[in-house]
């Protein structure tokens, strides 16, 4: 991996969040909302409210609001939000913790249930767990989040009463309250993934099983278990790792219902809850942090992808 | 075309997706024909009635019949959706064909800002451009075009920049033909192949989204009967009646794998060199 290209890539990194941050602004602006309306209320007299708009610098050209806003954003200053008074980037960082917690365990189960069984699915192609997968793949990217969601709270919750239905515990503080209150969700959001990697999975070890390389293995003689780890597992994952880096864009978007659903102070919430308020810094803010995220995690991606992959370097 | 469509059914995932999507499009055209009662219709002795003889599906808290919502419910969930994704995809190709046309810093501009668009979770893009025009379908299904139109136009670029270098484009110039020939005749038809498979997967995609942002509240109104909605409205029932979120909800999940399965037996149809 060259420094050129790890320069180039940073630089890409920084115009997508440029753009970013001009489309948040540009569409908070858009929002039906007077800022000033909802620090004083409606019955505000209109004197009071002009001192405020002047204030805020709501009056400015827009131009220079857009510069005053990305200027305190590069000094990690994301402003205070309309509807608690509390700054928000703190508020939305802690959300993001809680929010990654939740991603990492689900992209863990993906990665336990997802690969062996998109492995197995190919090596036993048209056979009953072959079906099975496909079944569950379907299932996983054409059933909307808040419907398994639902669906989950209804039977393990709701029915069996495994669970607790809604709610957060910090694993701080209650370790077995929290992991328990960890697993519907967990399991809504690990679906859709699992769907998604174990397709990609399946397909790319039929390809790799096809290969004359693998071919060249076992004529070799070596054994099956051999080829099929140092051969087969190594080439059909590294597709996997670019794969697993865009659902992460889904797993952002998933979590915001998911967050809803199941009651979860997450970044998701924080930014339906800011929605719903018309707190435009929180949701400028909270847009900015999942869209930044995303980024870093591509930018992860893509470095593993090379390091893993010398043959590719990238234009 | 009808050769096409005899190798889609002869794939399993086409010809099962080809019998949902029959049986959808036969819902949206004769629903509200099919319907036992008005969607509105309420009834206060059944309220939350459980499915059986009167009520196939249940009833709801104001007693209205589930089956004929989510008959009536159709039209306002899956032609949306299509339209939104058509748009989207309209959109996209101009786009994405403008820019391959254009070539050099604009294509370069064009793509780094598509790309940075991308870099906004669907959902998330939707849901902000859905509050910023105001709750709505109408605005729901603007914002699901807005947020497609990137990818589309990253999809038909690729498209058509590898197919401005294939042989056949080649010999085609080397023929004497007409610019516009070669567009049309011999690119389109290359071309269009996967766009028409991308697009059908994004209809599921987006039959998803428009779903999602009526359940949270930004999309159809109530008392639409738009399917989101309907599990979003039962959901404050899920102990007492859970039929009133799980016929919607699979509804809404058997549509998007109807076309999940089309976009794939399409995809096999298209290319029979490559046999999965």
């Amino acid at each position: 991996m060259s420094l050129a290209w790890l320069l180039r890539r940073l630089l890409l990194m920084a115009y997508t969040m440029l753009v970013v941050s001009v489309l948040v602004f540009a569409i908070t602006q858009v929002l039906p909302a007077d800022a000033a309306v909802t620090l004083l209320g409606q019955n505000a007299t209109p004197a009071a409210l002009a001192a405020l708009r002047q204030e805020l610098g709501l009056s400015d050209p827009v131009g220079l609001q857009f510069w005053h806003w990305f200027w305190a954003l590069l000094r990690g200053n994301f402003g205070t939000s309309m509807r608690t008074g509390l700054p928000v980037g703190p508020t939305m960082f802690t959300a993001l913790s809680r929010s990654l917690l939740l991603a990492a365990c689900s992209i863990v189960l993906m990665l336990v249930v997802a690969v062996p069984l998109g492995v197995l699915a190919a090596l036993r192609r048209g056979r009953a767990l072959d079906l099975l997968a496909g079944l569950v793949s379907y299932l996983g990217i054409s059933v909307p989040e808040f419907v398994t969601a639902t669906f989950v709270l209804v039977v393990l919750a709701d029915r069996l009463g495994w669970l607790p239905a809604t709610g957060y515990v910090p694993i701080t503080k209650h370790f077995i309250g929290g992991v328990r209150h960890l697993i519907a969700p967990v399991l809504t959001i690990s679906l859709v993934l699992i769907a998604h990697v174990a397709r990609m999975m399946r397909s790319e070890t039929i390809d790799v099983l096809a290969s004359d390389y693998v071919r060249a293995a076992e004529l070799k003689g070596l054994s099956r278990r051999t080829v099929l780890l140092r051969h087969v597992l190594r080439n059909a994952l590294l597709p996997v790792v670019t794969v697993v880096a865009l659902d992460v864009g889904y797993l952002l978007g998933g979590i915001i219902v998911v967050e809803e659903i199941f009651a979860i102070p997450g970044i998701g919430r924080e930014l339906l809850i800011a929605i719903q308020n018309r707190d435009l810094p929180s949701i400028q803010a909270g847009a900015l942090i999942m869209a930044g995220t995303y980024a870093v995690t591509n930018l992860l991606a893509d470095i593993a992808y090379a390091l893993l992959d010398p043959r590719l370097r990238y234009d | 075309m009808t050769d096409l469509f005899r190798r889609l059914l002869r794939t399993k995932q086409g010809a099962l997706g080809v019998v949902i999507l029959l049986g959808i499009t036969l819902i949206c055209v004769f629903g509200p024909a099919l319907a036992p009662y008005r969607p509105d219709h309420m009834d206060y002795v059944s309220r939350f009635a459980a499915p059986g003889v009167q009520h196939w599906l249940g009833a709801d808290q104001f007693g209205r019949d589930e089956l004929s919502r989510l008959l009536y419910g159709a039209r306002e969930t899956v032609p949306p959706a299509l339209l939104a994704t058509l748009a989207g995809t309209l959109a996209g190709a101009i786009v994405g064909t403008l820019s391959a046309y254009a070539g050099g810093r604009w294509d370069e501009a064009i793509m780094r800002t598509v790309d940075a668009v991308l870099a906004i979770p669907g959902l998330l893009l939707a849901l902000l451009i859905a509050s910023a025009l105001g709750a709505g379908e109408q605005t729901a299904l603007l914002a699901i075009a807005i947020a497609f139109a990137p990818g589309m136009a990253r999809i038909t670029r690729s498209v058509a920049l590898a197919a401005r270098q294939e042989e056949y484009v080649a010999a085609a110039i080397a023929r004497g033909e007409s610019g516009t020939r070669i567009v049309l005749a011999e690119m389109l038809p290359n071309v269009i192949a996967p766009v028409i498979v991308e697009t059908t997967i994004r209809v599921a995609f987006a039959v998803m989204l428009l779903a999602t942002l009526s359940f949270l509240g930004l999309g159809a109104q109530p008392p639409s009967s738009e399917w989101g909605l309907l599990v979003s409205d039962g959901r404050a029932y899920l102990h007492d009646a859970p039929w009133l979120v799980l016929a919607p909800g699979a509804a809404i999940g058997i549509t998007a794998i109807g076309f999940n399965l089309l976009g794939d037996g399409l995809r096999d149809a298209l290319n029979p060199r490559d046999e999965r």
